[in-house]
């Protein structure tokens, strides 16, 4: 690890300062950057840890609307009654992410910034149309994961909040690798506004939404024929192309089979 | 090694002859501690002091002075008190160690290094990577008639400490298993690569051994149409000692009890509702059986020799008995999470009858212990009976005191419950009474009993122990992801005498849950066609994790051995030598497949699922 000039602002305005003034890096959970500083893969001058910020912390109804600040661990995520109410399988994904350690470290904004081609979160955003608070703007979430461990954030720009519509008719169903617990493929199905809606992260090029397997659940057709652009899946040491394709369509029949 | 002319004689005249080509996976031990060193140069006195994450100090005290030329060796402190696991890791002699200790010489100070996750992945020894061509010879009846095995073993870049001990004299030897086997002939070529050099890992060649003779056995029987459990009952060795055709003369064993006890604790006869179970919520259901025997308690000395080894691997102890009756043991054995500071104390509170807290185990600084081999390969039996011998020794002596005290003869001094006592006298005589009196020594014929109250022993065990037992598990299989779950998991070992059941249980729970780690997840992975190692992090190296592996069933079945004074056989590696066969043939037997690599993997699993459904 090189060494860096490490910030604990008080406030949210402070913490922009600091990131302008100082070209500060921002630190949430630091579950990906740190193991990153560690493996000297990335040379920070400054970090600015917004996870003392209290404003930045906590999870509220804004009318039919989840809002999760974006200091939020995943653990307090997945035990917060509202959550669990409006929206159980977004709190059963914040419950099945990495171990326990990860859970109560990792945050929500944290996890939707970098954009882990294999992250749970950015899944379940793209399939509830989540809308992403920066300090400056909101941004629909499908304009927001633009590609791996890229988004339309601008430099400085910070994750404040996530919001997602409530919603009862939804599934994460995850098939994790075995060695990290990210989603070797993962599917988040729900039913909004009448449609369905399957987000599939982990086939190695980002989330993407996956239409014609959301046409043929429509039209109670047979997901296994549905067309599936292997354009959106890369192989790996721990699976090939083809059977992260195989595993996407067995994860989108398992989490739609689960909403009923 | 073994006899090529009548193995070959034996396959030309059988009526089956079945065939394999195996790899088992290269592993990496992943002990929770990463190695350290601190090495300190004194140059006023000459004297180096090196703290190390060592699972044999006093060797490496040696090497450091005979062969580095680091220090003289009674200048030569090397401490290692407590150390985070090994599996064999720490076992041996590391450059970086030698380098950090010389810059301490060439900076006149201190000098750390502490390995992180990364470099443990890169640099300690890796274990495995065999590619094995066996080969089976079987009569009419089902009886084995020879075995034949040709085996590569991938050494790595360098040749580590044990690097050809480990798939030579470690591997073949116990290519016999449990098994009456007239003729075995195996060749072992050793092949040096551009990785990661590789040596001794929990088990270190008997897992490999077991896995060959355990795989070809397991296709024999789905082959001849024999049950599995049916075909190694009819071909147990059932008379010992038993010299195998492999140089290894095992000591004792009672094979078909073990077997029974699993199949038992299974409900081997239940499994065919289970499947049916299994199948109706569609998943496919396996079961397998594996029969494991190792060589522990190295190793006697004479045995040894006549291998070709070059040293003795005895054990010492000194027991120490302070005036007032509290115990330090001061033992070469090496404690690095097996519990030695519980089950040597046990030795000595069963023998003194002295509170377990009075007593307590020193190890792992060459400042305080006079010599020993260190802890590896399930030796520690071998320092518990050197422990054993030295408090005979004091109980003797003490004999002569209290004989003293009590004014009658030597003979008539019994000792039993921690009092010395005799027919000859109303007085007795409690264990630290007699301890103070030894130190005391008021009115001692000082010409016959000498003050104090130490004893030292070095233990050279007669033979090695052959611990065995047989693993029995089931696993589920969901065909549409080519997850495997494995669902049950029994295990009936004879170690022998077991002085502490929970401690043992334990080392069986490590060692079958690194077992299933080997054969379902973890793989180290060089690339290539660059040679680096793709699998170097907990992101891509599958470990076992407590969620992936069921709640274990377990039996001691114990045979005592012969080999040492407590009849202990050793358990610290069994269950990583059984249970990797035990679950493979278990998924074999869920897919009705001849063979699948280990690690049975998700995708290999599903890609077998295809092809099995596409007939």
């Amino acid at each position: 690890m090189y060494d860096f000039t490490y910030r604990r602002p008080g406030s949210l305005d402070e913490a922009k300062r600091l990131i302008a003034e100082e070209d500060g890096q921002a630190l949430s959970g630091g579950q990906t950057l740190m193991p990153v500083l560690r493996a000297r893969l990335a040379m920070p001058s400054v970090l600015v840890d917004l996870t003392r910020l209290d404003e930045l912390k906590g999870t509220s109804m804004e009318g039919d609307r989840i809002v999760i600040l974006g200091a939020t661990t995943h653990a307090d995520v997945a035990s917060n009654p509202l959550v669990r109410e409006h929206c159980p399988a977004l709190a059963a994904l914040a419950g099945g992410i990495g171990d326990p350690q990860v859970r109560h470290r990792g945050t929500i904004g944290g996890s939707v910034a970098n954009n882990d081609p294999a992250a749970c979160y950015p899944s379940a955003c793209l399939a509830l149309d989540a809308e992403i608070r920066t300090d400056r703007r909101t941004i629909a979430a499908r304009d927001f994961f633009t590609s791996m461990f890229d988004t339309a954030l601008e430099p400085g720009e910070i994750v404040t909040a996530v919001s997602f519509p409530a919603c009862r008719e939804a599934h994460y169903e995850k098939f994790p690798n075995p060695a990290s617990r990210f989603a070797l493929i993962a599917v988040f199905a729900a039913r909004l506004g009448g449609d369905t809606r399957l987000a599939v992260t982990g086939g190695g090029t980002g989330v993407f939404r996956w239409q014609e397997g959301e046409q043929a659940a429509d039209q109670g057709g047979d997901l296994a024929n549905a067309a599936l652009d292997e354009a959106h899946f890369t192989g790996d040491l721990h699976a090939s192309t083809a059977y992260r394709m195989h595993l996407t369509r067995v994860m989108a029949q398992r989490s739609l089979a689960a909403i009923g | 090694m073994g006899d090529e002319a009548a193995t070959d004689a034996a396959f030309a005249d059988a009526a089956h002859r079945i065939s394999l080509t195996l790899r088992n996976n290269r592993l990496v031990p992943n002990a929770i501690e990463p190695r350290a060193i601190n090495a300190q140069w004194d140059q006023a006195n000459e004297e180096l002091t090196v703290y190390m994450t060592h699972q044999n100090p006093i060797g490496m005290r040696m090497f450091y002075a005979a062969a580095f030329g680091l220090a003289a060796e009674h200048k030569l402190r090397m401490v290692s008190p407590d150390v985070g696991g090994g599996f064999g890791s720490k076992a041996h002699n590391y450059p970086e160690e030698v380098a950090v200790t010389f810059a301490s010489k060439l900076v006149d100070g201190p000098v750390k290094w502490t390995a992180d996750r990364s470099e443990a992945f890169l640099t300690d020894a890796h274990g495995r990577d065999h590619l094995t061509d066996v080969e089976l010879a079987i009569d009419a009846n089902g009886r084995f008639l020879a075995l034949r095995a040709d085996t590569q073993a991938n050494i790595g870049a360098y040749l580590s400490s044990s690097g050809s001990l480990v798939p030579t004299y470690m591997y073949a030897t116990m290519l016999s298993g449990q098994y009456a086997i007239p003729a075995i002939h195996a060749r072992v070529r050793a092949i040096y690569s551009n990785t990661c050099p590789v040596d001794a890992y929990r088990g270190a060649g008997r897992p490999e051994a077991a896995y060959v003779i355990e795989r070809i056995v397991d296709l024999a029987a789905r082959e001849l149409g024999i049950d599995p459990a049916e075909i190694r009952r009819r071909n147990f060795i059932r008379e010992f000692p038993y010299q195998t055709p492999v140089v290894y003369e095992y000591d004792s064993g009672d094979y078909e009890k073990s077997l029974d006890a699993a199949l038992e604790l299974a409900d081997y006869s239940g499994f065919a509702a289970r499947k049916a179970t299994s199948e109706a919520r569609g998943k496919l259901r396996g079961i397998g059986v594996a029969a494991y025997v190792e060589a522990c308690g190295i190793g006697p000395s004479g045995k040894l020799a006549k291998l070709g080894g070059g040293a003795g691997m005895w054990e010492s102890a000194e027991v120490r008995v302070h005036p007032v009756g509290t115990v330090e043991v001061l033992t070469g054995a090496h404690s690095h999470g097996q519990g030695h500071a519980t089950t040597f104390s046990q030795v000595v509170s069963d023998r003194f009858g002295v509170p377990i807290e009075n007593i307590s185990v020193i190890q792992g600084d060459t400042a305080r212990i006079q010599a020993g081999t260190g802890t590896y390969g399930s030796r520690a039996s071998v320092g518990m009976s050197a422990t054993l011998r030295a408090c005979n020794q004091i109980i003797d002596k003490g004999k002569k005191i209290a004989a003293h005290l009590m004014e009658v003869d030597y003979d008539a001094v019994e000792f039993e419950d921690g009092i010395f006592s005799s027919k000859d006298s109303n007085v007795t005589i409690a264990f630290a009474e007699m301890a103070f009196a030894a130190h005391a020594a008021s009115g001692f014929p000082t010409d016959e009993i000498e003050p104090g109250l130490v004893a030292t022993s070095f233990f050279d065990p007669p033979e090695f122990t052959y611990p065995a037992g047989v693993y029995v598990c089931e696993v589920e299989i969901d065909p549409d992801t080519g997850t495997v779950e494995v669902a049950s998991f029994c295990a009936a070992d004879d170690f022998g005498n077991v002085a502490n059941p929970m401690i043992v249980e334990g080392q069986v729970h490590g060692g079958v849950t690194q077992g299933i780690g080997q054969a379902l997840w973890e793989n180290a992975l060089y690339d290539p066609d660059t040679g680096q190692l793709m699998s170097a992090s907990f992101m891509d190296y599958g470990m076992p994790r407590a969620g992936g592996v069921p709640d274990y069933k377990l039996v001691f079945s114990g045979v005592p051995s012969p080999s040492n004074p407590l009849g202990m056989k050793g358990c610290g590696e069994a269950g990583a030598i059984g249970s990797p066969p035990a679950i493979i043939n278990a998924v074999c037997n869920a897919l009705g497949v001849r063979h699948v690599d280990m690690p049975a993997t998700p995708e290999k699993i599903w890609r077998l699922c295809q092809e099995r459904e596409q007939g």
